[in-house]
């Protein structure tokens, strides 16, 4: 990997002027990951919060090729592009030494819910491109509505608070990393801002692995989660030690876990400085925040288990 | 592949042309082929799988050069198009009713964003109920997409028009998407016997493509599909977009005179049957057409004076030329093969009739909705048709309204 100092050094694939929120961590995906891409990246976009605020015409913040068709294809968008390419360049019209990273973008709703389709064709019909989510747990362009990354018990403005004992959102998150996995793809990991090194190899590793890639990154939104701009790192911090968001990856079928906190930091660190788990802590609500809890744990031991099914067969 | 090569046509004019048997279907695939396309991305349904296949073994030969995308889904299928197109591929696709209706909300965006693609569409009926057969539903169904939109009589339109869209949707005055229809079943699957141009002056024909953008190139970087909110241009966008739709019509006559002077054959935007000194015409498209041009020859043979105007270019509509061609006669019938669902009848229908509103001495109107599902029309309800124009009476009939051609009670 490239050293930091000359990571520094390189333009931004996003530039300055967009309209994303302080503290959003699309914008910081989209930079960390340009950085890596050593050769000319071609990105597209689903509709949402950041195709919405880098593109306001006449102006762009893109400084790499960039097209927005629709909300629910930017998989299928990118793959006809690096058909295109594949083709050209059979025909002669692109040299044959050219190189190009071709990456799709796509909120938690345009990748988990109604994009979800489009991405696993795309996946499955193996192109050359890579697929980022940028996970920031709702619908947020349109005004933090739940998706199926919502996590439990999260208030939007589709599950909003009532009156029931159990307010907010009542079905667990769909551990889309694991169903891409399934998909038997080169590459599939997932990563948090937070846990930077380890991001920028991911990314590295997306771009140079030949076929298709999946990378899910955890996106903080200070608007939609209800905190601080200036939480926005801590919170990705908080989410990967309490095994909230594990980041792992799936390199060739192979699952390797890449930060095993040695004190699992209980859920409710992280939970707590967000506005949309307030009501959790209400009183009466004791038992959410447990349930909560016992899920992270299922869920964490599984991963463990599945990573060390990993090493004990390559170990044989 | 053509199934049986029969002769070699005499007198060709310029175009090496050989005459085959080929299903519309196969006859479609082979003008897509010679167009050499860059990506094709499809998705099959009756009655349009064929081409797929075709096209899909065409590339498994080496036949055909470009990528061929196997998509999950028709939605996939035109974003995928549309892609490939902003990338600055020459990019095709064909569908059929359900897998049109699936592309609806992306059949705008390869409009707006100006990407000439290629659609061939064997026409089939919409569900519910569910039904396979030809007729216009899907097609209607995209009539204010933007795309430009071709109807084929029979396999050599289908064919000759699918050759001709490359050169009207690339067009730089153009730069728009066009689908060429040609009736499910009664054309896509029927064998016919046509003139198909050599590889070769196809190619010729057709010429290289010329991107809209330039996404894989390093000089200059664009974004395509800005957000255009309030206080934007999206109006002005939408103005410059009919203006190319427009232009559409004199490109169409520019590239089929062009055809013309190389295969022989000439169309335009229309088919003026026997419409100079005709008293009652018959507005129809596609297969349809052969069957009116029947019963058109049987009754002038008998002395009446009846005519057809049979419509090829439907999208941009060619209301003041249509206005022009049948504004003369007493009495119109302008024949429907979808429904419009609207109470009024079929949207043809509304659109001949309001391309006439502005003669002083308009023709009287009646519209009929046929063959939908794939219902035959026959050679006797056509004739139907113009004995009810022959006995229409101006001081009763209300030009408002439609009636059934060959329905069951
Ligand atoms: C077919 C369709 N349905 C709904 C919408 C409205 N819509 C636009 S963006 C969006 C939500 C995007 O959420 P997500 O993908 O999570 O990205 P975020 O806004 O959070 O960045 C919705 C529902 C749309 N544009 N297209």
């Amino acid at each position: 990997m490239a050293k930091l100092k000359d990571l520094t050094h390189k333009e931004d694939t996003l530039g300055s002027g967009h309209r994303l929120c302080p503290g959003c961590g699309a914008s910081i995906i989209v930079n960390q990951l340009g950085r890596m891409s050593e050769a000319p990246m071609v990105v597209g976009c689903a509709t949402g919060c950041l195709e919405v605020a880098t593109t306001i015409y006449p102006y762009t913040a893109w400084n790499v090729p960039f097209i927005h068709s629709a909300f629910e294809n930017s998989a299928a968008t990118v793959s006809g592009m690096e058909a295109a390419y594949e083709a050209l360049k059979s025909k002669g019209k692109i040299p044959a030494d050219d190189k190009r990273n071709f990456v799709a973008f796509g909120g938690d709703g345009g990748t988990y819910d109604i994009g979800f389709q489009s991405l696993s064709g795309a996946m499955e019909r193996g192109h050359n491109m890579t697929y980022v989510c940028y996970d920031n747990g709702a619908y947020m362009n349109t005004g933090m509505q739940r998706s199926s990354a919502t996590p439990y018990g999260a208030a939007t403005s589709t599950t909003p608070i009532g009156t029931h004992a159990t307010a907010g959102k009542e079905e667990y998150r769909k551990d889309l990393t694991a169903v891409m996995a399934a998909h038997n793809i080169p590459y599939v990991a997932q990563a948090s801002l937070s846990n930077w090194k380890d991001l920028m190899r991911k990314a590295e590793k997306a771009f140079t692995t030949p076929g298709p890639a999946f990378l899910n990154i955890l996106s903080p939104c200070p608007r939609g989660w209800r905190t601080e701009p200036g939480d926005s790192i801590e919170l990705s911090r908080l989410a990967v030690s309490t095994c909230y968001w594990p980041i792992f990856e799936v390199d060739n079928g192979e699952w390797k876990v890449n930060h095993r906190p040695k004190n699992k930091v209980p859920v409710t660190e992280f939970l707590k400085p967000q506005g949309r788990f307030k009501h959790l802590f209400a009183k009466g609500n004791e038992k959410v925040l447990a349930h909560v809890q016992e899920k992270i744990d299922h869920d964490w031991d599984q991963l463990l288990w599945k990573a060390d099914f990993s090493k004990d067969r390559t170990a044989e | 592949m053509p199934k049986t090569v029969l002769k070699e046509v005499k007198n060709t004019p310029k175009a090496q042309q050989t005459a085959a048997a080929l299903t519309g279907n196969s006859a479609v695939a082979m003008a897509l082929k010679q167009a050499d396309p860059d990506v094709v991305s499809a998705y099959p349904i009756t009655p349009q799988t064929t081409i797929v296949e075709e096209l899909a073994a065409y590339a498994a030969r080496d036949h055909l050069k470009g990528k061929f995308v196997n998509v999950e889904s028709e939605h996939s299928a035109m974003s995928s198009a549309i892609g490939a197109a902003a990338a600055g591929a020459r990019s095709v696709t064909a569908t059929s009713s359900q897998g049109l209706a699936l592309m609806w909300e992306m059949l705008y965006i390869a409009a707006g964003l100006r990407l000439p693609i290629i659609m061939p569409m064997a026409n089939r009926a919409l569900s519910a109920p569910i039904n396979i057969h030809g007729d216009h539903s899907d097609a209607m169904g995209a009539r204010d997409t933007g795309w430009i939109q071709l109807f084929s009589e029979d396999a050599q339109e289908a064919y000759d028009n699918t050759l001709m869209s490359f050169r009207v949707a690339e067009h730089k005055d153009v730069k728009l998407p066009c689908i060429v229809n040609l009736d499910g079943f009664i054309i896509s699957h029927a064998i016919a016997r046509l003139d198909i141009m050599s590889d070769d002056d196809a190619g010729a024909f057709i010429g290289e493509s010329s991107p809209t953008y330039g996404m894989l190139t390093d000089d200059h970087v664009e974004t395509v599909g800005a957000f255009d909110g309030l206080g934007g241009f999206y109006f002005e966008f939408k103005r410059q977009q009919d203006e190319a739709l427009q232009k559409a019509k004199e490109v169409l006559l520019d590239v089929s005179n062009e055809f013309a002077a190389l295969t022989g054959r000439s169309y335009g935007l229309f088919e003026e049957y026997m419409l100079e000194d005709a008293e009652t015409a018959i507005v129809v498209m596609s297969s349809a057409g052969g069957t009116t041009r029947v019963a058109v020859d049987k009754l002038r043979a008998e002395g009446k004076k009846v005519g057809m105007l049979k419509l090829r270019m439907f999208r941009p509509f060619p209301a003041d030329e249509i206005a022009a061609a049948i504004g003369h006669c007493k009495a119109v019938a302008i024949l429907d093969r979808s429904h419009g669902l609207a109470g009024t009848g079929g949207p043809m229908g509304d659109e001949v009739k309001a391309a006439m509103y502005h003669l002083d001495d308009r023709p009287e109107c009646l519209n009929y909705v046929y063959g939908l599902g794939g219902r035959d029309v026959t050679v006797e309800n056509i004739e139907s048709v113009y004995s009810d124009l022959d006995s229409l009476d101006s001081a009763t009939n209300s030009n408002t309204g439609f009636r059934y051609l060959n329905i069951r009670d």
